[in-house]
């Protein structure tokens, strides 16, 4: 779509457009070539010099068990964080459109973690499962489990699984609740008369017409494990034990920040930036069949 | 409804009132241990009803804060905090609004060029160029001020999209109008399209503010000086090494603090925040 009453000036539009463009340039494009840049070369451990090493960064990472124990984690991580994400915000928004009283309340009640920042929620979950002092690590123990997510990977993970679903599902449900408020009401009326009883009005109508909302927010949920958590696993497992919570992007900042690897943590950068934009271009596929829809 | 189930609308409102129940669950731990003392959160189990601290652990986290190695006063993260994510929300929409309008309302050389330039920086999220970007402000030497922490974060295309969505369907003849009238393209900007957007600018203040107070990463790498700090980073650093040594009191209380602005802005623009959420996604 495009605009048929246009204004005309030689310099103006270029004009408007500096600042967002310098600031693109100068923080996103400069900063992105140079990573790409350095994933092609070796540093040695004080910085001094650098030569150039080809693909062999790339090669190093890809035989580094590390780094692929990290991509699966992140996968595990990833897909628990979505799946778990959806279900649950699933069944509230098909509870929350059902009910007539109190649904403004409801809504309020459950959209505020939102504004959560993820690092925090990170504070708030780690406080409850805190190994020696936690509330719900009582209640486990007094159950006879052991509970320490320190030591143990699998609980690690559990831990920052909760936390970052936590801090998603307001987005979720209130994607879900807007789809369902656009299924037209005469389809599932038309289902009612003919005898179908809810769950099979919600599992052969509802559900199918809320593929696109579900799709789309797979996308998101996945993109939002990979990226935003980060602030979750730094203020509570900070990668660990032993690497189990260690997702791609925490790998990039370790390596890079803490451990001073640069040609390491740049051939990382490159690897997930192709990562974001095969998301991405899935995301924009969908879009356009969303709009056909 | 469709039809009256009884039963069903019970077990709705019974499903919803768990559901919150268990995501306010940690809120509330929260809260309740801000107003313990520390004594009284380390004997396991700590009590469930409010304490008779409140008063002591806000006042002294907003004026010392915790004690310990990187001991701040909170009252100054909070500020910080607040300057980061007023100067991002307004300098997005700032540097969004002029580049949108440029793209929608004028034809010049290189027009799709830019918008696809600006589009790619949404494969470009900080958290995979950290380093590199790093450098660039410690060269620029942004390090340990507002705007190292604002300005790498205010290029946004998904505010430049949803102005220019939101441009297209300005009606034609607004702008044939205007320049019948002789107005040339700043004040048709400033007396048409600024005074139409309001709305839009308004959701995406709240959603930008949100994200802006909510950053991490960034104020992690680009902050080492105590007095820069936000409160988001300010928590962490509180948290010392075993469970003993951390003043959890004092880091509740910082918590609640670090997560009522944000929330106050969710709940009480809700009508901006879910307008903002739903529109920069499209």
């Amino acid at each position: 779509m495009e605009k048929r009453v246009v204004f005309r000036s030689a310099w103006l539009p270029y004009a408007l457009l500096v600042p967002q463009i310098a600031v693109t340039i100068v923080f996103f494009f400069w900063p992105a070539a140079q990573a790409f840049w350095f994933s092609f070369q070796l540093q040695d451990a004080f910085g001094i010099s650098t030569e150039f090493a080809g693909l062999r960064n790339f090669a190093d990472l890809l035989r580094d068990e590390h780094y692929l124990a990290s991509f699966k984690s992140t996968a595990v991580f990833s897909l628990l964080v979505a799946a778990s994400g959806i279900a649950i915000s699933l069944l509230l928004a098909t509870m929350a459109d059902r009910v007539l009283r109190g649904a403004l309340a409801y809504k309020t009640l459950l959209i505020w973690p939102y504004a959560v920042a993820p690092a925090v929620a990170g504070v708030l979950w780690a406080f409850l499962f805190a190994p020696s002092i936690g509330i719900v690590t009582y209640v486990i123990r007094k159950a006879g489990y052991n509970w320490d997510w320190v030591l143990q990977g699998d609980q690690a993970m559990l831990l920052v699984v909760m936390a970052a679903t936590w801090k998603q599902i307001s987005y979720n449900f209130l994607f879900f609740l807007a789809g369902l408020q656009s299924i037209p009401r005469s389809l599932v009326e038309a289902a009612a008369i003919d005898g179908a009883g809810p769950s099979r009005r919600f599992w052969t109508i509802v559900f199918p017409l809320l593929s696109p909302t579900t799709f789309f927010l797979l996308v998101v949920n996945i993109v939002y494990a990979f990226f935003d958590t980060f602030g979750v696993i730094d203020s509570t497992t900070q990668g660990g034990p032993a690497g189990a919570t260690q997702i791609l992007v925490y790998k990039v900042y370790y390596d890079g920040v803490k451990a001073g690897d640069l040609g390491g943590s740049s051939a990382q950068s490159v690897i997930l930036m192709l990562i974001v934009i095969a998301l991405t271009v899935a995301q924009f596929r969908f879009i356009e069949r969303k709009v056909q829809y | 409804m469709v039809e009256n189930r009884p039963w069903l609308t019970v077990m709705s409102h019974a499903v919803l009132i768990a559901g919150i129940a268990v995501i306010a669950f940690p809120l509330y731990v929260t809260f309740v241990a801000s107003t313990l003392t520390l004594d009284q959160i380390l004997q396991v189990p700590m009590p469930l009803v409010p304490g008779d601290r409140l008063w002591e652990n806000y006042s002294r986290a907003l004026t010392a804060g915790a004690s310990g190695a990187a001991a701040a006063p909170v009252g100054r993260m909070m500020l910080n905090s607040l300057v980061m994510a007023v100067a991002i929300a307004l300098g997005k929409i700032a540097i969004s609004l002029i580049a949108s309008f440029a793209i929608v309302y004028f034809r010049f050389p290189l027009r799709n060029f830019f918008f696809w330039m600006i589009f790619v920086t949404l494969m470009l999220p900080v958290e995979v160029r950290i380093i590199p970007t790093y450098k660039v402000v410690s060269d620029l030497g942004m390090l340990n001020s507002y705007v190292g922490l604002t300005l790498p974060l205010i290029a946004s295309a998904t505010a430049t999209f949803l102005f220019r969505q939101f441009f297209l369907t300005i009606p034609e003849e607004l702008a044939e109008a205007s320049r019948i009238d002789g107005a040339g393209p700043m004040r048709f900007f400033l007396d048409v399209v600024l005074p139409l957007s309001k709305t839009s600018m308004a959701a995406l203040f709240v959603i930008q503010f949100i994200y802006g107070w909510n950053q991490y990463l960034w104020p992690l790498l680009v902050t080492t000086d105590e007095s820069m700090y936000t409160v988001v980073i300010g928590i962490k650093r509180m948290i010392l090494g075993g469970d003993a040594l951390t003043e959890w009191n004092v880091v509740m209380a910082t918590a609640m603090l670090a997560l009522l602005p944000p929330a106050a802005v969710v709940v009480l623009m809700q009508k901006w925040f879910v307008k903002g959420l739903v529109e920069t996604e499209k």
